[in-house]
């Protein structure tokens, strides 16, 4: 038995063990994070986002080391894409880590995507309570190497890097919808190799144009190098002026709610599922009918309607 | 959600050859497994606080250094003394036969692979030893 006690008083087995139930959707899931739950609240949550070698594994190796500096305790969340194939993952994220390892304040998991295509796994946003619970004082998400639309992580993370590289692409990338939109602070990484300027004044003229960020928070853009240490510092304190600008403001409390709302509706709605296939079953299955819908004599739309009638609305109170 | 396999392949000491042990990770993550690669020249001290927060269900240890009889044993009692002696531990890389018998029956490695092995032993015989529950 898995015991939430340990958790919170930082035991790194029992924590994994939680960990692993949660992503393989376990028995008691849902009664062992709702024991959870009052014991979070208290991490902040970075995402870090960007394209595949970017150097997103480099940066959360930086970060940790400035989290460790200040006394901070950390977890890591390193996601890296599943097999569509296999069902296999190859989670390479840790090899930049390593030098934290054995440090006692430092917990760093891997998690494949499995089957989810937003940049996360669909597990990540419980294991970020999990860790939260732990006693880390910040917690570190960082997603698949993204392209344009894998947005998933502005749900789940306080504040949002976008970690991009010098020479990537024209200024008519930078004002495309998706990733671009979702910066809390963009991070020209590897701002050793030079010609960063282009990319700095694409992204800041792209910044003037958009109305979003009149009387707000106007994503900074930082240059970075994790081989040289340039620009970390600076990025470290960008961080922590994101979480009290949006803590001040109230925009902290506004995701946090909608996120809940997604989270409870998400859950709600699993039930309904669970609930109605229930039914079918009891009711003789729908087989008949996907015969009919193959052979013209239903029609999906009126059928779905029907269905939602008899199950829902006709049964009513005395089943619901 | 169907559980996976989660192993965690690594590389202790100081030999700085790692091509045996990405073929395996890749072998491993095509037969459906979640396999967790820490890198080069790594101390017992580090895989094994590794393959407790990733949960593996088994640590493969690739050596081709020579100092195999140091190094299982090593891995074997810091798992055992984190409570974490149920991750089974298994191995490839040159070791001499008598050296292989040693270990297995030491209980230092449940099962090691030397050259010459197909990567469909390896895989068959993690699926045959990882309890599915």
């Amino acid at each position: 038995m898995l015991e939430v006690s340990k958790l919170i008083q930082g035991d790194k087995r029992t924590t994994a063990k939680i960990i692993s139930l949660i992503e393989n959707e376990g028995e008691g899931k849902r009664e062992l994070l709702s024991k959870i739950y009052p014991h979070t609240g208290n991490a902040h949550v970075i995402g870090i986002t960007g394209s595949p070698g970017a150097g997103k594994s480099s940066l959360t190796d930086v970060l940790i080391k400035q989290a460790r500096n200040n006394e901070l305790k950390v977890g890591v969340i390193a996601v890296d894409p599943t097999s569509p194939i296999s069902g296999g993952a190859l989670l390479g994220d840790r090899i930049r880590m390593q030098e934290h390892a054995l440090d006692k304040n430092v917990f760093i998991r891997s998690m494949g995507t499995r089957g989810c295509l937003g940049g996360l796994a669909r597990a990540t946003k419980d294991v970020v309570k999990v860790l939260d619970a732990y006693g880390c004082n910040i917690i570190i998400i960082e997603t698949v190497g993204v392209g344009q639309s894998e947005l998933d992580i502005m749900h789940y993370a306080d504040t949002t890097l976008v970690v991009l590289t010098p020479g990537a692409g024209d200024h008519i990338q930078t004002i495309k919808a998706g990733i671009m939109e979702i910066a809390d602070i963009f991070v020209i990484n590897k701002s050793d190799l030079g010609n960063t300027k282009k990319i700095v004044t694409d992204i800041e003229q792209m910044l003037d144009m958009s109305p979003r960020y009149h009387g707000k928070w106007r994503p900074p853009v930082v240059e970075t190098s994790t081989l040289t240490g340039l620009g970390i510092a600076e990025l470290w304190s960008l961080m922590n002026q994101h979480l009290e600008t949006s803590r001040a403001s109230g925009e902290l409390r506004v995701n946090l709610r909608e996120r809940l709302k997604a989270e409870v509706m998400e859950m709600v709605e699993e039930n309904l599922s669970k609930y109605l296939w229930d039914l079918f079953a009891q009711n003789g299955g729908i087989e008949q009918v996907l015969d009919d819908l193959a052979d013209r004599k239903l029609d999906p739309y009126t059928e779905a309607n029907r269905i939602f009638q008899k199950f829902f609305i006709e049964r009513g109170n005395d089943n619901v | 959600m169907a559980r996976r396999i989660r192993v965690l392949v690594a590389k202790p000491g100081l030999d700085g050859h790692d091509r045996g042990a990405r073929v395996i990770a890749r072998a491993l993550r095509d037969a459906g497994m979640e396999v967790v690669y820490t890198g080069l020249h790594q101390t017992p001290e580090q895989i094994v606080e590794a393959a407790i927060q990733e949960d593996v269900d088994v640590v493969g240890l690739s050596i081709l250094s020579g100092a195999h009889m140091t190094l299982f044993p090593r891995v074997c009692e810091l798992l055992k003394q984190n409570g974490a002696e149920d991750i089974m531990v298994m191995g490839g890389g040159t070791i001499p036969e008598a050296d292989v018998k040693a270990l297995k029956e030491g209980g230092w490695a449940a099962e090691l692979f030397t050259p010459g092995t197909t990567i469909e032993t390896i895989v068959d015989w993690i699926n045959a030893n990882v309890k599915v529950d």
